[in-house]
Order: C-alpha cells, then sequence, then structure tokens
C-alpha cells in the first residue's frame, strides 16, 4: 500500500524494536526448519516460508490466506517497522547483505535510492513479471526499473492521488458549505483555500483549519512539473521557484494560525483526529483508511473534496525482491499475486489504497464504490480521476531526507522559533549537506 | 632417604606452585573481562578512530583517507555545538537536583521505619521501568494539548506550554523523565553509604543538640564523601550519553524531527546527533569524529566534576 501512512505509527517506533526483533526470530525460527532449499525449491511437498517487510498495514493480511489455498507449502510472515525505521533498516540489510526480508516494501519517496543499487536486487524479468508492464500505469512502471532502465526491480502497489478531507461538522459551524461539489468550488486555488481557512478562523474557536504546513507542503511540491529533484538527479530545492511557492503558500497557513501545529503520524496528531482538532487535511487515497482508523466514531463526519491546485500524487509504493532472499522464485510469484489486478482493486475496497493499473479505473465496481464513512462520498470515482490526470514528476534518491530537511524548517516557523526567511536559509543549507 | 628426598621434591615442587598460584591466578580470573572488554571496548574505541579519518559511509566501499578533516568540519558545525550545549544544560538540569533528592531520601530511610524494604523497594522500581513506557508516559503527561501537566497549570491560568517546542521548557521535560527514573536509584546507593556510618557519632551529636539538617550537613554527608563523588561520576557520564529519552520524546510529542530532536535541534542530545549521523545518515565516518569529540567531553567533564566533589568533601571536614 501506501505511504508514511504509517509513518503514522509513530507510535509504534517504540514498540519496534521489540517487533522487529520477535518477527526476525519467528522468520529464523522458520528457516531453521526448512529443507536445505533452492535446489529443491517448487517441490509440492517443501515448506517455504516467506518473509515481507512492510511499513504499515497494506491491507495484504486476507490475500495471504487466499495464497495459502493455491500454495499451501507457503507461509507468508509479515514484518511491520515505522516507515522511517523501515527504509533505514533497508539501507543498512543491504550494505551489510544480511536480515533483509524476501520481499521489501519501498515508499515512492526512497524508491530511487534503492533502484540505484540495482545489484542488490533480483531482476524480476527473471520470473517473467515483465508479463505485467500492460497493466500499469507508465510512470508507476518506471518508477521500478533500474536506473539504466534495463531490469525490473519493483512492481507497484498503489499511488497516491491527491484530494482533501474536510469535517463537515465544523464546516457548517463556520457557516461553510458542505456539500462537496460546493466545497471544491471554495479552493480551486491554494490561496483560495487559505482564504477560505482566514474565514474558518473567524468563526470556529475551538479547532483549527488544518493539521499542519508539512504534508501541504508535500502536496504543492508534487503537483508541480518539477519537484526537489531535475531530471539529472540534481537537488533543485533552492532554484526551483515551484518549491519556493510551496514553501511560501505553507508558511501562509502558519502565519494566519489557521494550523493544529500536530506534526503528521506522531501520537497528538492521532489524538487531533480524534478530538476533531483541525478541519481539513491532505487526503491522497491511502489517508483515507488512516482516516478511518484514527477517528472510529467520527462515521459521516469527513467527506472528501477536489484538492486545490490541480492533480499530484502523494505516496505510493513497490515490492521489491532482495537478492539475500532464499526463495526468490516463490516471492517473485507472490509479488505478483500481491500487485495483480484483482487483489488492487479488493485492498483499494478494503484499505483505501488506490491501485497503480489504469484499466481498474474505469471499472464499474471501482467507479461506484463508495464509503459510508465518508458520507457515502465516491471515492473510486474521486480517486479514479484523480489518479488519471497525473503528472509523474520525478523523484530523486535522497528525496526522503531532503524534506525531512524541509519538513524541520517549516516546523520551526510553526513553533515560533524563526521568521520563514530565517528557516529557509537553515533549509537550504541543510539541504546542500545531503550527500 | 629416597623417600624423604622425594617429598622433599615434592615439598619444593608443590611450594612453586603455590607462588606461581599466588602470583598468576588473580590474572587469570580477571582475565575474561579484560578479553571481552579488549573486544568490546578497546577494539572499537581504537577502530572508530581509525574511521573517523576516513571519508566512510555505509553505502559505499571505498574508504578515502581525509585525516582530520571530519574533525575540522566539526568544530565548525554549528549542530554539534547545540547538541553540546543540549547535552550539558540537560546533564546539570537532570543531575544536580536528582543527586540532592537522593540524598535526602536517603536521610529520610535512614532511620527505623516499618516496613523498610518496601519503602527500599519502591524507590528501586522506577529504575526497572523500561525506558520506553517512561518516555512513553511522559511525553503524553507533557502533551502541548490534552497532557496532564499542561490540565493542572491552568489552573494556575498557565494555558497551552508546548514543551516540546522550547528548548528550555523540553530540557526540563527530559530531566523529569531521567532523575524519575535515577534518583531512587542514587539514593539506594546513598542509603547504603549511609549506614556504614557509626551510629555513636549521630548519638554524640544529638546530645550536643545538633538538628537533624545540622546531622546531615555535618555528620552524613562528610562522611560518604567517597560514594556522592562515585555517584557523582557515574551520572555525570550517564547524563552525557542521554539517547533514548529525547530520541523517544521526539517520537512521541509530535514536536517534529524526530532524529533532529525538534525542527529547530533544541533538544539534540550530542548521543542523539551521533545517532542521527552514524545510523540515519550513515556518515560513519563523520560519525566515529563527533563520537570521539564526545568521549573526551565526557573524560574532562567526569574530570572536573571528580575534582569538584573531592574539594566540597575536604571543605567540610
Amino acid at each position: 500500500m501506501a505511504t508514511p501512512y504509517s509513518q503514522a505509527r509513530r507510535f509504534g517506533r517504540l514498540a519496534v524494536p521489540v517487533l522487529t526483533a520477535s518477527a526476525l526470530a519467528l522468520a529464523l525460527a522458520a528457516c531453521g526448519g526448512e529443507a536445505p532449499s533452492g535446489t529443491t525449491a517448487g517441490t509440492p511437498a517443501e515448506k517455504v516460508t516467506l518473509s515481507i517487510a512492510l511499513f504499515g498495514d497494506f491491507g495484504f493480511k486476507p490475500l495471504y490466506e487466499e495464497y495459502k489455498k493455491t500454495h499451501p507449502n507457503v507461509e507468508v510472515v509479515e514484518r511491520v517497522t515505522q516507515f522511517n525505521d523501515h527504509h533505514n533498516n533497508l539501507v543498512k540489510r543491504l550494505a551489510t547483505n544480511a536480515g533483509a526480508a524476501d520481499i521489501e516494501a519501498v515508499e515512492v519517496g526512497y524508491i530511487s535510492s534503492f533502484t540505484a543499487q540495482a545489484d542488490k536486487f533480483h531482476d524480476l524479468k527473471q520470473y517473467g513479471l515483465d508479463k505485467r508492464q500492460s497493466d500499469y500505469l507508465d510512470w508507476k512502471w518506471q518508477q521500478g526499473l533500474s536506473k539504466d532502465g534495463s531490469k525490473l526491480l519493483g512492481l507497484g502497489t498503489d499511488v497516491g492521488g491527491l484530494a482533501m478531507c474536510y469535517r463537515k461538522d465544523l464546516f457548517e459551524k463556520a457557516g461553510l458549505p458542505t456539500d462537496r461539489e460546493k466545497v471544491a468550488e471554495l479552493w480551486p486555488t491554494w490561496e483560495q483555500y487559505i482564504e477560505t481557512g482566514k474565514k474558518f478562523a473567524g468563526s470556529v474557536k475551538d479547532a483549527k483549519f488544518v493539521d499542519s504546513p508539512g504534508e501541504i507542503f508535500r502536496a504543492i511540491v508534487n503537483q508541480a512539473p518539477v519537484g526537489l529533484y531535475d531530471a539529472q538527479d540534481q537537488i533543485v530545492v533552492g532554484t526551483n521557484p515551484e518549491v519556493k511557492k510551496a514553501w511560501d503558500l505553507s508558511n501562509q497557513l502558519t502565519q494566519n494560525d489557521l494550523t493544529a501545529k500536530l506534526a503528521a503520524f506522531s501520537p497528538p496528531w492521532n489524538t487531533g483526529f480524534a478530538k476533531g482538532s483541525f478541519a481539513t487535511i491532505i487526503c491522497p487515497a491511502w489517508m483515507t483508511g488512516y482516516i478511518q482508523e484514527q477517528a472510529k466514531d467520527a462515521t459521516g463526519k469527513w467527506d472528501i473534496a477536489k484538492v486545490p491546485g490541480g492533480s499530484g500524487n502523494s505516496g505510493g509504493s513497490h515490492l521489491l525482491l532482495p537478492k539475500q532472499g532464499k526463495h526468490p522464485k516463490e516471492a517473485a510469484e507472490l509479488i505478483d499475486f500481491l500487485t495483480s489486478k484483482d487483489n488492487q482493486a479488493r485492498v483499494f475496497k478494503e484499505e483505501g489504497t488506490f491501485p497503480s493499473i489504469p484499466a481498474l479505473y474505469d471499472d464499474p465496481s471501482i467507479q461506484s464504490f463508495t464509503k459510508p464513512f465518508f458520507g457515502d462520498a465516491p471515492i473510486g470515482k474521486i480517486y479514479s480521476d484523480a489518479a488519471r490526470s497525473l503528472k509523474p514528476q520525478h523523484l530523486g534518491p535522497k528525496e526522503g531526507d531532503v524534506r525531512v530537511a524541509i519538513g524541520d524548517g517549516l516546523g520551526r516557523v510553526e513553533q515560533g522559533k524563526q521568521t520563514p526567511d530565517e528557516a529557509w536559509a537553515q533549509v537550504i543549507s541543510d539541504v546542500q549537506k545531503i550527500k | 632417604m629416597a623417600t624423604l628426598q622425594a617429598t622433599a621434591r615434592r615439598r619444593h615442587r608443590r611450594l612453586v606452585r603455590h607462588t606461581l598460584d599466588l602470583k598468576l591466578s588473580p590474572y587469570a580470573y580477571i582475565a575474561p573481562f579484560f578479553l571481552l572488554f579488549c573486544a568490546f571496548g578497546v577494539f572499537p574505541l581504537i577502530f572508530t578512530a581509525w574511521v573517523s579519518l576516513h571519508e566512510w559511509t555505509l553505502t559505499s566501499d571505498v574508504h578515502t583517507f581525509i585525516g582530520a578533516e571530519n574533525f575540522t568540519t566539526l568544530l565548525g558545525d554549528g549542530y554539534f555545538w547545540n547538541a553540546t550545549f543540549n547535552t550539558f544544560s540537560i546533564g546539570i538540569i537532570s543531575t544536580v537536583p536528582q543527586l540532592v533528592l537522593a540524598i535526602w531520601l536517603a536521610h529520610l530511610l535512614n532511620r527505623p521505619l516499618r516496613a523498610q524494604t518496601f519503602f527500599r523497594i519502591t524507590l528501586l522500581v522506577p529504575n526497572v521501568t523500561s525506558v520506553v513506557a517512561v518516555v512513553v508516559i511522559f511525553s503524553q503527561l507533557f502533551g502541548r494539548d490534552y497532557g496532564l501537566i499542561n490540565w493542572m497549570l491552568s489552573w494556575f491560568g498557565i494555558d497551552g506550554v508546548a514543551w516540546a517546542e522550547g528548548t528550555a521548557t523540553s530540557h526540563v521535560a527530559i530531566s523529569a523523565m531521567i532523575m524519575w527514573r535515577w534518583t531512587g536509584y542514587n539514593a539506594l546507593i546513598f542509603l547504603a553509604a549511609m549506614q556504614a556510618v557509626p551510629k555513636e557519632l549521630y548519638e554524640a551529636a544529638t546530645l550536643d543538640g545538633a538538628s537533624n539538617l545540622t546531622q546531615l550537613r555535618k555528620i552524613t554527608i562528610p562522611m560518604i564523601k567517597p560514594t556522592i563523588v562515585f555517584v557523582v561520576t557515574v551520572s555525570t557520564i550517564g547524563a552525557m550519553q542521554i539517547l533514548a529519552e529525547p530520541l523517544l520524546f521526539g517520537a512521541g510529542s509530535g514536536a517534529g524531527g524526530i532524529t533532529s530532536g525538534g525542527p529547530d535541534h533544541q533538544f539534540q542530545t550530542l548521543a542523539l546527533y551521533v545517532y542521527d549521523l552514524g545510523f540515519n545518515k550513515f556518515d560513519f565516518g563523520y560519525a566515529s569524529a563527533a563520537s570521539w569529540v564526545m568521549f573526551l567531553f565526557v573524560v574532562l567533564a567526569a574530570g572536573v566534576n571528580y575534582l569538584l566533589t573531592r574539594r566540597m568533601g575536604g571543605a567540610f571536614k
């Protein structure tokens, strides 16, 4: 699935060492019990345990059960780690050649740093998975290729087409329209979104307009043709006017006191959902599942409208096959299964992460799909439209680190430590240090 | 005769063995520690020094020798000095009140009490609690919007203190966690030392009309001086290496910037900075240089405190 969806579980990071350790122990124990593998792989009697490392709930669990029906000898063990740790650990495990799972999920912000290390992963073409090319959105497919384009390293799971989620009850309180079409008319541009926020703040005192500027910044940058990197993998934060524009807009939210100052995916942010501390939040498809989980008793209060500023992509993942694994053939088959057209559709309906297979966007069962939690919003149609009109953006190898540096800058402004200009100067110098 | 000679030889041999045993055995007994210490203490120390002289990252197999360049960069690195300041600030805010409180607690317990064992064990409970659990709970207590502490402060008209956001406030919050965990532990060590102070001294002082506080100042503290020196030294070293508290506080408080200790690095300690460089940015060469300088700081701080506490003890005599 998704994205920082479970960066989400930053709280979960606390449990991470324990979980990872126990998952590892399980995996090891399982491996230890196996027959010598490789030579006899594929014989029906042999038991194969595949570990799959994810950074949140990808909604795969029911799929493993189904997979077992056709592959009774395959046991799947899921290792879930918090977002940043997951990708950090993968870097370490590849460098030390030990500890990687049979299948590793990689979020789009990190994908180029791993596709640059093509020799650490199996070429999925060896397992015939290049047949899947026609299924995929072209740019999603390209992101999974090695840097020189010759090898297929990862198959996409989902894409994060953008929308804006909002609380109808808070909008009503502010005297704003609540109908999703009317709400979308409030904010064709981000400037108008901020104006709406000011109106909101004028009449509602016990809630803020938006959670925090960080994810808004990411969304605005993602809507631009060029983001943090240019096509030659050079960081262009300092020179790209689109980045500066996103920075200025995000800071206007802060300066007009429209944010609840809740850093995304932190425990207080989770509490904020439950308490209704903010009225809008940027909503890539995977976020819908997250809201539903965090704001359990808010059924019908949330709704989804078009995002300001046009379409863009935020998040989405690929599944990769590290060379360390003992059962690449079985793991490749599982990747094929988990990313299949039917299963992507199924995961979307259950979890909210949106398919990267365009044929599904016209599928009537997706087009007509609604969710009661979001006031029966036609989320299938909303995200299909968003995904169809996506303009892909080139993402560089240290995308994640650059984003953290900018996020810290926005945080300093939000916490009143620096003026936007001071913070920007520090961001530029921090970004220059990223190697 | 033959048997006599044989006995003498045997006796001589036994004597040699006995001498050897006396001279060598002690070294053999402590050898396991030193062997392990060499493998896991000395070797990493030297290897880190070696790494610090290189451009050395996890993702590259090429390690270029660059001499002292990492160290010169470090001296001009604002974040490093910021982390140094934070470390000393948190160290002082946590250690000084902690030790005063520990001595006072030990003094209170150093008298006939009912259920003594219960009180002593209770002192140790915070210390055996997992640091993760402690920080999770404290991060919630120090929460900005729904934290218990802010709720109580609101009774006095103080509203919405953003503990994790400010430099001073975040240092206080982190120090509170450290104090919670270590005050009782140190109190127990002080208590053990206090019990070895001869009771006659207190009896004599009581006869002379010395108050409880005077007895603490004039008898107890000078008598347990070696223990105080020990505790101060160990606490200083501990405080210089604070890592888990700021790391988890950053994750749990929602201030943002996890390994950077808040977006403004406001509570990034030296150990956390080294962790960020090494295991987040994978810049092992630079991280090694930072660890070595940090090591020197620890030695320096421990040495200064050792001298200070020894002198303090002398003044009482």
